[in-house]
């Protein structure tokens, strides 16, 4: 077993670094770039760009942003939102993304997963998805919990899996921004079925929401509002999970 | 006067990364792709992501495979990094057998999906992982190494093949992955390798970028 990833997420839109509730109604913070070489300065392990409105403009627009954060940034940088082709990957790579985080065209189109996957490696290759309940299980949507795919959750991440992906990030759109810890039983249900590894997504907002989506089987973690309106730190959320006995990077 | 050092582009893997994190540690990066262009480098480092035959037939087609190979035998200091660490070694099992730079005795082969006690490993390894003494090393003192902190400093990962050298006095660093001993951190001579991505491993990462820099 590694040590337990820590990542912060950053949805953007425009210019903006926001955060919704449920991925919608969503509120300003403030300058995502700024915000990323803090929590790399406070010792985050990785970072996620999520371009909000990419998939309703049909492409992807945090080149400069991944290309000015890449500059001073030397962590892992997963870049989602809009991601439609491997050219489009290629380019969101040339300027600094290390993988890309695909949603709704994979949704479209699965075999994008194994193109990508072909062209760049697995380990490029993170599939976002965005997951709501339904009775004896959970949903695929995209567009930021707007659009049902049809799919179900855990034959969606299992298809994913052996088409290429190498990772997925795995959003509860019914925990998102409410800060009551993550879908438990989703993490659980979705790290059970799938021998890639799980970063778990929504809902973190205490160090025992990470330490339960822990047990429960995630490889990482993703917070955003947690670190946004600066409820807790990176530094924090290391100590208490490393005291809950978890493996996590020693940061100094 | 900053120092500089050339970074073999051979149209695998992210070079932008790796370019930046160099200039960050103050040194002038020259990218070459041209055999000719390797006269007079003082400082070479092979980057690289992705498979290993493909990473090969690419230098070969350009002439680069037996220019690094003469490059090294200068004894100038060459430092390969993830892919451009399993080149330096003879031969790699991905995709059937396929030969390497031979620079560093020893072979790649897959990181197993199980350990020796039959706890599952998942493949790709990706994380940070700690980094270890190497079986014959007293300490890293002198090495690209030097001021890490053995079990406790930790780097940046990402890879489904491992280096297994030959020698295990060639064996600077390792780390744990399950109850196996992954081979981190190599050297024979001046010629150096890395598994993990310095340029993603934060300020420890960093650290050996800078002493690399400074060779």
């Amino acid at each position: 077993m590694s040590n337990v990833r820590l990542i912060a997420r950053l949805d953007v839109k425009g210019k903006n670094l926001i955060k919704g509730i449920h991925l919608e109604g969503l509120r300003i913070i403030g300058s995502p770039g700024e915000h990323a070489q803090r929590y790399y300065e406070q010792g985050i392990d990785e970072l996620i760009y999520m371009d909000c409105v990419a998939s309703l403009y049909g492409r992807n627009s945090l080149g400069d942003l991944v290309e000015q954060t890449a500059r001073n940034v030397f962590v892992p940088m997963t870049v989602g939102g809009g991601v439609r082709s491997v050219d489009d990957v290629r380019e969101l790579l040339r300027r600094g993304a290390d993988k890309v985080a695909v949603n709704t065209a994979a949704a479209r189109r699965p075999e994008l997963i194994s193109e990508i996957a072909n062209a760049f490696g697995s380990q490029c290759m993170v599939l976002s998805i965005e997951a709501k309940r339904k009775p004896g299980g959970w949903e695929v949507f995209t567009d930021n919990g707007r659009e049902f795919t049809g799919r179900d959750v855990i034959e969606w991440a299992q298809e994913a899996a052996s088409l290429g992906a190498g990772e997925i990030l795995l959003t509860s759109v019914d925990q998102e921004g409410t800060r009551k810890g993550y879908d438990l039983d989703l993490v659980k249900a979705v790290s059970a079925s799938v021998g890639i590894p799980v970063i778990a997504s929504g809902g973190m907002g205490s160090s025992q929401h990470a330490v339960d989506a822990i047990h429960s089987g995630a490889d990482a973690i993703a917070m955003a509002d947690l670190l946004h309106y600066k409820r807790s730190s990176i530094a924090q959320v290391r100590e208490d999970v490393s005291a809950a006995g978890i493996r996590v990077r020693v940061y100094e | 006067m900053s120092e500089v050092v050339t970074v073999v582009d051979y149209g695998r893997g992210n070079l932008f990364s790796v370019q930046r994190a160099l200039e960050h540690c103050g040194a002038e990066v020259r990218l070459v792709s041209d055999p000719e262009e390797l006269s007079g480098v003082d400082k070479l480092l092979l980057p690289g992501v992705g498979a290993f035959r493909d990473a090969m037939q690419a230098l070969a087609a350009r002439g680069m495979d037996c220019a690094i190979r003469d490059y090294a035998a200068s004894g100038k200091p060459l430092f390969g990094i993830c892919l451009g660490m399993q080149l330096l070694l003879d031969s790699s099992d991905e995709f059937g057998q396929s030969k390497g730079l031979g620079l560093i005795p020893g072979r790649v082969q897959a990181i197993p999906n199980q350990d020796g006690t039959g706890a599952s490993l998942k493949v790709p390894h990706i994380g940070w992982s700690e980094l270890c003494l190497g079986a014959e090393r007293e300490s890293w003192a002198g090495s690209l190494l030097e001021g890490l902190v053995p079990g406790r400093s930790a780097m940046y990962f990402v890879h489904s093949y491992m280096v297994v050298p030959d020698a295990a006095q060639h064996r600077v660093a390792d780390c744990r992955y399950g109850d196996i001993a992954i081979s981190a951190v190599i050297q024979r001579d001046n010629i150096w390798g890395a598994q993990f991505h310095p340029e993603k491993s934060g300020e420890a990462g960093l650290s050996i970028l800078r002493r690399f820099v400074a060779l």
